[in-house]
């Protein structure tokens, strides 16, 4: 072969060595021809499965269909919450590569306002998944046309058409309707606990405080779905299939809307609250706690300025009153130590002590409010004029274990179960209490004369203002007990069946119905002749009531300013009462923080409800605590 | 006297034109047709475009059928001079698109002169062997490689590393088939691996980086492995059929991106199959089949080295591009022959086939 080659003249020693080369050529060709089509192979035949998968993943998306909330009305069918469909400018973040530049565009367009862009960034800072986050709520649709003439500037950005939730009343009943605001790490905790994550998604908003939170379940509605395709810029561009989300179920309350305003407005600028029960079934007409707040303010996120003040407001504004603050029940307390003593028989009605005006008791004087005494007193004129003496005597007499096994079951001290959550239990005192309370064993003992100013609502004795409704409302139902509640029913959406909120009785106490008769008569009394005569003086109908007056126990954790220190170390003014007598429709317990004698500042304001209630009369301008004295 | 003329104009007609190859670049350029219409289902402008280019490109590729090899010698030292000049001035005054320097402006429109090197690269390396062929000795070999660097260099640098390793490759497979001796290249080869730490650091930080996303291009799914994983997932959902003309979802939902110019295969291949593809690779390798034979039986050095450089130039662009869409090559912007939308490319591949054409057929004349 060599010696061929040799032989060969040199241009076909050339060509011959092209040849070669070129067939050298062809073997890498088909080489690599061999390599591609392997490879080709290996994607299209051997991982085709997982191709496929991987662009259908691509191609296909579930998109969540938010269900409508459920709409909350009041018992006359007043809307109290409702949605309405807004446009909001979204941002998916991580599909924006420089979002400050993203929003100084859009802001040319559309007007993004500085508190717009310090809670877009708050959310961004709570979100870590690839949701969308709102740079704007509420577009006109003009700004949602321009918007739309740009929008290929602006990848990652979009309008949604979004449900808002909306509190017609604004402020009033706020503490009872609650608010909802955007989900937080925590309430993901409580959906996924509910086993509700999968019918959250796309939902931003839950219930954060009152029936709102209470409810959420019923009212958030199942989430519908939409399969759609979308392209590779994340657009929806045709629907596969889709399956209809059901609207949430709607809260009809056992609430009166205009009363809880009439009763709101009758507490003025005083801190205080109001709970108005049906005494037959426990339903709660009205749920008032002074000051309160406007809820729409929380939808959105709620804007700094608005929080801080709302937070640190020495009034407490998003404090629930009627269900969180405790309060010493004072005088109001004595119908139900009466009854008591009647119970357990350790008085009869006729039983007189004569009042000097001061008790002593273990080298330890306790006065009366009234100097020098009210003379000779039975059970009747005891509650009337609401003798301190009589009732130091009588718990004297009962000893503390007694006095807490009765009020227990009246629910003293215990959370009444109404339909919000968060509610305080109070302080009802016992021996047992004091153990538990107190570390210190010298601090754990009970003491004889502690149980001296229990007997007229003092001392440790600190219970809700709806502890003090329910209990009212049970003497005024002859000791039938219902759980005080806010939902009357609830409508299903899909088949508008109502869930009736059965008035079931909590326990019947087993009182004499002689004993009931005679604490009746004496709150009767107090109305006619009694420390609230005054007050319900011309009423149109029979009403039974109770004062109380309470000495300030500092709220927990409240730092008044010192300025405020005067008006804050007055006493609190209680009432307890129902209406009409003979067939109470309406029992309330009325709380106003530092308004002095409950006669002169809690009493008109019971007044102003019943007669609302009753006759439907309005009060005359909004009730001071000055005008209330020359009614 | 009528029928005569007929036959005569017949004869001229295609007297240059080599069936097979013509027949296999009408093949190709339907095929090609199709696709680009899929890949742009949105406006039947660039498919009228398409077609205009490939007009154009068959008209130039029968004009330069026309032409014999001699004439063609001539261009060689000329076409390659003013390339590399254009090429200098890019380096000097050039216009910066996304920081690479490639077009020249001359007022009215743009050029990007290093295509034309495609062509005179291997025309003026062809010619330069040509010359020497009697007596061809190392340091020929030495110029040649030096007349392959300049413009290379000047390419890379703008930098436009695609066109540089097509450029670099054309005038290689010259150098290569004039017979570079194997101890030179087996030198080279030694030298290249041992210098390719070194070439590392040379590289662009985008350069480097699409090497690295194709190592595994999951380290960057949304950045510079997104083409990498969405052409592959379109090919891959394809299977063996396809999912019909105009049905690729990866293509008609934008996935996938260059989607009618570089990446046009893996339109191709979603809406095609493997069967498909095995169709489009078959008749690739024909046509490079065709081109080698050409090299081979062609009659002078020149025409031979020509032929081979210019065909296995087709070749590395088709090997290049499929394997780059497929993830088993790196990023680079190499467009496929007849497939992808551009009128440029069409034009520099015309020119190579007629260059191939007017061999084949000058052959026979010369011969007789």
């Amino acid at each position: 072969m060599l010696a061929r080659q040799s032989q060969l003249a040199a241009p076909d020693r050339e060509l011959a060595r092209f040849r070669f080369r070129v067939g050298l050529a062809a073997v890498a060709v088909a080489a690599a021809f061999v390599l591609l089509a392997s490879r080709l192979f290996h994607l299209q035949v051997v991982q085709h499965a997982y191709y496929s998968t991987r662009a259908e993943d691509n191609r296909i998306s579930l998109v969540p269909i938010v269900p409508n909330r459920g709409v909350i009305v009041d018992r006359q069918g007043t809307v109290l919450a409702r949605n309405y469909s807004a446009f909001t400018l979204e941002i998916t973040p991580s599909r924006v590569d420089d979002l400050e530049a993203t929003i100084d565009g859009l802001s040319k367009l559309i007007e993004v306002l500085p508190k717009d862009r310090k809670r877009f960034r708050r959310l961004l800072e709570e979100s870590k998944t690839f949701e969308s986050l709102p740079i704007r709520s509420r577009l006109s649709e003009e700004e949602v046309a321009r918007f739309a003439a740009n929008r290929y500037l602006f990848p990652g950005v979009e309008v949604k058409a979004r449900l808002f939730r909306h509190y017609p009343e604004g402020s009033v009943g706020a503490h009872a309707i609650g608010y909802i605001s955007r989900i937080n790490k925590r309430d993901l905790e409580i959906i996924d606990e509910n086993e509700q994550t999968n019918n959250y998604k796309g939902t931003d908003h839950i219930g954060k405080s009152g029936l709102e939170q209470k409810y959420e379940f019923q009212l958030h509605g199942e989430t519908g779905y939409e399969q759609v395709e979308i392209d590779a810029g994340g657009r929806a561009v045709r629907s596969l299939s889709r399956s209809a989300p059901v609207q949430g179920n709607n809260l009809t309350l056992t609430l009166d809307i205009k009363l809880q305003a009439m009763a709101e407005k009758a507490f003025g600028d005083r801190r205080g609250a109001l709970v108005a029960i049906e005494p037959a079934t426990g339903g709660i007409l009205a749920l008032v706690s002074t000051p309160t707040f406007d809820p729409n303010l929380f939808i959105d996120g709620i804007r700094s300025d608005d929080w801080d003040q709302l937070n640190n407001s020495p009034d407490k504004p998003l404090l629930n009153r009627a269900l969180n603050g405790a309060y010493p029940p004072g005088s109001t307390f004595k119908p139900f130590m009466a009854l008591a003593a009647l119970e357990t028989g350790k008085r009869t009605p006729g039983q007189a002590i004569s009042d000097p005006g001061v008790f002593n008791f273990g080298g330890h004087q306790f006065r009366d409010d009234k100097k020098g005494g009210h003379g000779i007193v039975d059970m009747h004129k005891s509650i009337v004029v609401s003798c301190d003496t009589y009732y130091y005597v009588l718990a004297n007499d009962m000893g503390i274990d007694a006095i807490a096994r009765f009020m227990g079951q009246l629910g003293f001290g215990q959370r009444t179960g109404i339909d919000i959550e968060g509610e305080s239990p109070g302080v009802l005192p016992s021996p047992e209490w004091k153990k538990r309370r107190f570390r210190r064993p010298e601090q754990q003992k009970w003491f004889a004369g502690e149980t001296i100013s229990i007997g007229i609502g003092q001392g440790y004795n600190s219970y809700t203002p709806i502890q003090l409704a329910q209990a009212t409302a049970t003497v005024a139902n002859n000791g039938i007990m219902y759980r005080p509640h806010l939902v009357k029913y609830i409508t299903d959406s899909r088949t508008g069946e109502k869930t009736m909120i059965e008035p079931e009785p909590l326990r019947v106490l087993p009182w004499k119905r002689q004993n009931i008769e005679v604490i009746k008569r004496a709150l009767v009394g107090v109305n006619i002749a009694g420390t609230s005569a005054r007050a319900f003086a011309g009423a149109g109908y029979t009403s039974a009531g109770k004062t109380g007056t309470a000495q300030v126990f500092s709220l927990k954790g409240a730092e008044y300013k010192a300025s405020r220190v005067k008006k804050e170390l007055r006493d609190h003014a209680l009432f307890i009462a129902y209406a009409p007598a003979e067939q109470p429709k309406i029992a309330v317990a009325v709380l106003v923080e530092n308004g002095g004698f409950g006669a002169q500042s809690a009493a008109p304001i019971a007044r102003m409800v019943f007669d609302y209630y009753l006759l439907g009369k309005l009060p005359k301008g909004a009730a001071g605590e000055d005008d209330v004295e020359e009614d | 006297m009528s029928q005569q003329l007929l036959e005569r104009l017949w004869a001229r007609l295609v007297g240059h034109v080599d069936g097979v190859l013509l027949l296999l670049t009408l093949a190709l350029m339907a095929t090609g047709l199709a696709t680009v219409y899929s890949a742009t289902a949105d406006s039947s402008s660039r498919l009228l475009a398409q077609a205009l280019n490939m007009t154009v490109g068959l008209c130039v590729m029968w004009t330069v059928a026309q032409l014999p090899p001699q004439k063609l010698m001539r261009f060689g030292v000329p076409l390659y001079l003013a390339g590399v000049v254009l090429l200098i001035l890019v380096f000097l005054f050039g216009i910066k698109v996304n920081g690479a320097r490639r077009w020249l402006s001359l007022g009215f429109t743009r050029i990007q002169p290093s295509e034309v090197l495609k062509i005179a690269v291997p025309l003026m390396l062809a010619w330069y062997f040509h010359k020497h062929e009697s007596a061809l000795k190392a340091r020929h070999y030495a110029v040649a490689c030096l007349l392959l660097l300049v413009p290379f260099a000047l390419i890379a640098k703008q930098p436009d590393l695609g066109t540089a390793i097509l450029v670099g490759a054309a005038g290689f497979y010259v150098i290569f088939l004039a017979g570079l001796p194997w101890k030179v290249i087996v030198g080279l080869l030694a030298a290249g691996a041992a210098a390719a730490p070194f070439a590392w650091t040379m590289l662009h930080d985008y350069q480097r980086k699409r090497i690295l996303t194709l190592i595994d291009p999951t380290t960057d799914p949304l950045g510079a492995g997104y083409h990498i994983i969405q052409a592959t997932i379109a090919i891959g959902s394809g299977g063996s059929f396809g999912k019909g003309w105009l049905e690729g979802t990866q293509t008609h939902l934008e996935f996938i991106p260059e989607r009618h110019t570089d990446f046009i295969f893996a339109v191709y291949a979603e809406e095609r199959g493997l069967l498909g593809n095995a169709v489009l690779l078959l008749l690739y390798l024909l046509l490079i089949g065709r081109g080698l034979m050409i090299a081979a039986n062609a009659s002078t050095l020149f025409a031979r080295v020509l032929a081979g450089s210019i065909t296995l130039s087709l070749f590395t662009y088709v090997f290049v591009n499929v394997g780059m869409v497929s993830g088993i090559l790196p990023v680079v912007g190499v467009p496929l022959p007849y497939m992808s939308y551009g009128g440029t490319a069409l034009v520099t591949l015309s020119v190579g086939v007629g260059i191939l054409m007017s061999i084949q057929t000058h052959r026979m004349l010369v011969r007789q």
